[in-house]
């Protein structure tokens, strides 16, 4: 097992020895120092898949800038929370306290990122994560927060929508993780599916590690069709049971239920679900291309949501830097200049932020399709400039509870 | 010799946020201390007393969980930590009365704590109207008790470096004690000391009981350094982690616990910063551990430190004496 | 009607599951004293190693006995070299054999990386039976016919072989048994070897239902621990009922107390544990 050293410090030290030492007057010396960038990510235990693939998508674009953004070197920080709330608060002080960062990539998970929240917001540390907790941009939100992914019900919205309007379903039943971003993506869902006219007759929710999700499976019966939100490894172990349970309903899920990074595990029982998700392999940008070359090249497996936000909180980071002129010390400078961002050549297509911090952008419904010996999604409709809000009046969304295991409540 | 030592590690551990090099540093050394403080607690029973347990982060939990629930509604801390004890305590006695059922020991204890520990946390995950669930609860200050705020990562390691001295000094009081003996004679010997009269549940009890109760001072410590709390705190392997950190140091004794808090601190949050496969490198270490020094690191290191002072004072050899001339047998 | 009778059924296979993962434990803590917190990490293992077998070119079948060698042989040098010299150190029992699943992890780990492997469900084996007009996977009902075949076959190797005799000798006295010239040290390395080869086949045959994927072992080791605590340690018909009745807890709880599904395992475990200590086939603690 050899050590590696997970900081590429020496980019550092030595632009700060060529400074010191070349006599350049004062202000092209400040210029020289690097911009340090902190990435969150977990790197071991069970969400290591998700966690993994945060840093190849952020190495990756860094190598494409060759570790330059707005003039200056890029000094990237890996830090990895194990997936523990505890863990990401002390990762988190030790890249701004001991590694003095400009801002922060990650954290992957809604639990880690509430951990640190209030820490980095007095900090005055710009956040760019891809962690879907809904009130971290309406009822609580952290001004330095920025998210250019989804909120949990984000792509869901636009799933109700298809499914009501396009697949004609009326009734449904939801099955997800019974964790805060399972929660929030059904009920996302039951809203829209509800308002178009369709009802959700049964809303499941199996533990997070659940083995067999037989008990659940048996329970599905009499609706036109099934919603699942599972993310992490269970889609897979999900789907399986699922078939070999002999059900045989359309099945709807959310971004994580079909990732492009899951279709080298996935197989026949995955053919045919239908998901919504902010990001698609099939879309045909420069920045896309250039993304999957890259991944292909170095880690062998096409890039999904992990990669591709990361890839993206880059691009972010790159638009937001030439807007500053490169300079990182004034914070809130920097902040107001992140969540200004406009761009249309991303892997995701063209997006904005709204003036809570998320993104405002396109989401893709795509079929999960046999193409030979693999698996793809197939993008089959677009909706454009989706908000957290939907087509919802923001006040009125957010004077409604948050998204939650019993909000909205059942019908009848 | 022993006071000039004692004396130059309470000095070394006063001055730290003098010398640590950084308030990242100064936050690690309060983290050492409060798992310190959780792993001295776990020690009771661990080492003093027998009895492996895998429950003890539910007591954590539910101290700090009580005590986020009420400041957050509006009460003091002083309400708020004594009603946090307060809960643990009862808590303590409850899985107390239910672990020593039987035998009282053995498996039996262990997968009865395990159990209990499942089931808080369960708890925690699901309730969410109390404790809402995997989103956690954040605290927004931290006390100032005497006046004296803990907001500076300084300031709140000093109050756990106080609190870390007074758990390690109660543990030294215990063992000294006639409960102490009483306890590890339980340990050794429980049928010969029930023979003896003494009343084996009742003294397991208690230490459950103190051990509960040191639980819940490193839940309120947990929760204030974090100001935050989620049912990971509670999850299986924080219990796992804490027992771990008894045994990789040294159960039963005094600063086994310490060292083995240390060790694991400094593994997941240090050196993690420096060796990507970290997790591989702590499971090395507890496996080197128990080939090299199975009884602990301060046992073993205290076991090689006596090994090469014994050899640098070699006794003088007595003549041996000749057939015949021995001492009358 | 339908939900019960669905539910039931797969309350047999998945207590087919559940025997054969927690057989190996309760052999090696039955008859060793040793709790293996290794166990979880040897099913995972078993399952890692399959995958990449099959990829390879091999059969199922053939992927599973021979995944469980590689993870027996595994056990074995993990006994010999080290669980050895720790016969009723408990401490360092639990320590090292925590402290082995760690490493197993974070090689598994870097070997198959973060993402779910699947193993597919062997072709004979695919899809549905019907009964009348109910359908059960296939597959699984043939776990319950393995899983009853392991349980028959480990019987008559501990009832009726001279093996299962020297073994029951060597836990009920291992002293008496060395003098009776029996080598209880190599008997012990052969029990681990055999609860390893258990653990990893079991998880390939429960590949095709679970799939491979970091953190399986931490999720099927308190499975394999409830069981052999229910059935009682050291009783193999302790845990093939405990099995069962695991299966049945898991299912009937989970669909229709849903709001304990968290603790529908460990709340009767908890109440079994303070009222009959020693489970429900185990011989009370000495």
């Amino acid at each position: 097992m050899s050590l590696t050293l997970s900081r590429r410090s020496f980019l550092a030290g030595s632009s700060v020895l060529v400074a010191g030492t070349t006599g350049l007057p004062t202000r092209a010396r400040a210029q020289s120092k690097p911009i340090r960038i902190g990435l969150l990510t977990v790197k071991t235990g069970p969400l290591a898949a998700g966690g993994i693939q945060m840093e190849q998508g952020t190495v990756r674009f860094f190598k494409d800038r060759n570790y330059t953004l707005a003039g200056r070197k890029v000094d990237l920080v890996v830090a990895d929370t194990g997936g523990n709330p505890a863990g990401t608060k002390t990762k988190t002080q030790e890249l701004v306290e001991r590694e003095h960062v400009d801002m922060i990539f990650g954290p992957l998970a809604a639990f880690e990122l509430l951990a640190i929240t209030d820490y980095t917001a007095q900090a005055k540390v710009p956040v760019l994560s891809l962690a879907a907790a809904e009130d971290m941009t309406q009822r609580r939100p952290n001004p330095y927060f920025i998210r250019a992914s989804a909120t949990s019900s984000q792509n869901m919205h636009p799933l109700a929508d298809y499914a009501a309007k396009e697949l004609k379903f009326k009734t449904v039943i939801t099955l997800a993780d019974d964790f805060a971003f399972g929660h929030e993506q059904m009920a996302g869902f039951q809203r829209v599916f509800e308002d178009a006219g369709g009802r959700v007759v049964k809303k499941l929710w199996p533990p997070l590690t659940t083995p067999d999700y037989t008990p659940y499976l048996a329970q599905i019966s009499g609706v036109d069709a099934v919603v699942q939100g599972f993310a992490g490894s269970n889609p897979l172990k999900f789907m399986k049971q699922y078939r070999d349970q002999g059900l045989k309903l359309p099945v709807l899920g959310g971004g994580t239920a079909c990732d492009d990074a899951l279709l080298k595990s996935l197989g026949d029982e995955s053919v045919g679900l239908i998901s919504c998700s902010a990001y698609t392999g099939d879309l045909d940008t420069p920045s896309n291309k250039r993304l999957i070359e890259g991944m292909v090249r170095d880690h062998g497996n096409i890039p999904g949501l992990y990669a591709a936000g990361l890839y993206i909180n880059g691009q972010v980071a790159e638009a937001a830097l030439e807007k500053t002129g490169g300079k990182t010390d004034d914070r809130e400078a920097m902040n107001r200049a992140l969540r200004a961002v406009a761009l249309t050549d991303t892997p995701r297509g063209p997006f904005t932020f709204d003036h809570l911090g998320n993104v405002v952008g396109t989401f893709y419904i795509r079929r999960c399709e046999r193409k030979g010996d693999k698996l793809v999604n197939t993008t089959i409709k677009t909706y454009p400039k989706v908000s957290q809000f939907w087509t919802y009046d923001e006040k009125w969304f957010l004077a409604q509870p948050v998204y939650s295991r019993d909000y909205p409540p059942l019908k009848g | 010799m022993k006071r000039l030592a004692l004396a130059a590690a309470l000095l070394v551990l006063a001055t730290l946020p003098f010398w640590a090099g950084g308030t990242f540093y100064v936050n690690i050394g309060s983290q050492i201390l409060l798992y310190a403080v959780f792993a001295l607690g776990i020690n009771i029973l661990v080492g003093y007393a027998g009895l492996v347990t895998l429950g003890h982060a539910g007591l954590l939990g539910i101290a700090a969980y009580t005590a986020a629930r009420l400041l957050n509604g509006g009460y003091g801390h002083t309400a708020a930590v004594l009603a946090a004890l307060a809960l643990t305590l009862a808590a303590a006695a409850l899985f107390a009365a239910l672990a020593l059922r039987g035998s009282g020991s053995g498996i039996g204890f262990v997968m009865i704590t395990l159990a209990i520990g499942q089931i808080v946390w369960g708890v925690a995950y699901r309730w969410i109207s109390i404790t809402n669930g995997d989103n956690g609860i954040s605290v927004s200050a931290r006390p100032s008790p005497l006046g004296f705020s803990l907001a500076s990562p300084a300031h709140f390691y000093w109050a756990t470096l106080v609190v870390f001295l007074a758990a390690l000094g109660s543990m030294a009081i215990l063992v000294a004690s006639p409960f102490g003996a009483s306890l590890r004679g339980t340990r050794d010997q429980p049928r010969r000391m029930a023979a003896l009269g003494y009343h084996v549940w009742m003294i397991r009890f208690l230490a459950f009981l103190l051990s509960g109760l040191w639980s819940g001072v490193a839940g309120l410590l947990f929760l204030y350094y974090n100001q935050f709390v989620s049912p990971q705190g509670v999850a299986l392997t924080a219990s796992a982690e804490a027992l771990l950190m008894v045994i990789s140091g040294g159960s039963g004794t005094l600063l086994g616990p310490v060292v083995g808090a240390g060790l694991v601190v400094i593994m997941k949050n240090v050196a993690s910063a420096y060796i990507e496969r970290w997790n591989f490198v702590l499971g090395a270490i507890f496996v080197a551990i128990v080939v090299f020094m199975p009884e602990g690191l301060v046992p073993g290191a205290a076991r090689l430190w006596r090994r090469a002072t014994a050899r640098a004072t070699v006794p003088a050899v007595a003549p041996v004496p000749a057939p015949g001339e021995g001492p009358a047998q | 009607m339908s939900l019960w009778l669905v539910l039931a059924v797969n309350s047999i296979t998945l207590g087919g599951l559940l025997f054969l993962l927690s057989a190996g434990f309760s052999l090696i803590f039955g008859l060793m004293r040793i709790p293996n917190l290794t166990h979880g990490s040897f099913f995972m293992l078993g399952g890692y190693f399959a995958a990449s077998l099959i990829e390879w070119g091999l059969g199922f079948w053939p992927a599973a006995l021979v995944s469980g060698l590689l993870v027996a042989a595994l056990g074995g040098v993990v006994e010999r070299l080290i669980l050895r010299r720790l016969a009723g150190a408990e401490l360092a029992q639990v320590l090292v054999t925590l402290g082995l699943s760690f490493m197993i992890a974070d090689v598994c780990l870097k070997v198959w990386t973060g993402d779910p492997v699947r193993i597919d469900t062997p072709p004979a084996l695919q899809g549905v039976t019907s009964v009348g007009s109910f359908a059960f996977p296939t597959y699984r009902l043939a776990i319950s016919l393995v899983a009853v075949a392991f349980a028959v076959a480990l019987w008559l190797l501990m009832d009726r072989t001279r093996l299962g005799a020297m073994i029951r000798a060597g836990v009920d006295d291992p002293d008496m048994a060395r003098v009776a010239g029996i080598r209880v040290s190599r008997l012990f390395t052969i029990v681990f070897c055999l609860g390893a080869w258990l653990a990893g086949f079991a998880g390939v045959i429960g590949g095709p239902i679970l799939s491979v994927y970091p953190g399986l072992d931490q999720e099927m080791l308190p499975l394999a621990l409830v069981v052999v605590i229910l059935g009682g340690s050291g009783s193999l018909l302790g845990s093939l009922v405990g099995s069962f009745i695991v299966g049945f807890l898991y299912n009937f709880g989970q669909a229709m107390f849903p709001e304990l599904a968290y603790v529908v395992l460990f709340l009767p475990m908890l109440l079994v544990l303070v009222v009959r200590p020693q489970g429900l086939f185990g011989r009370p603690a000495v």
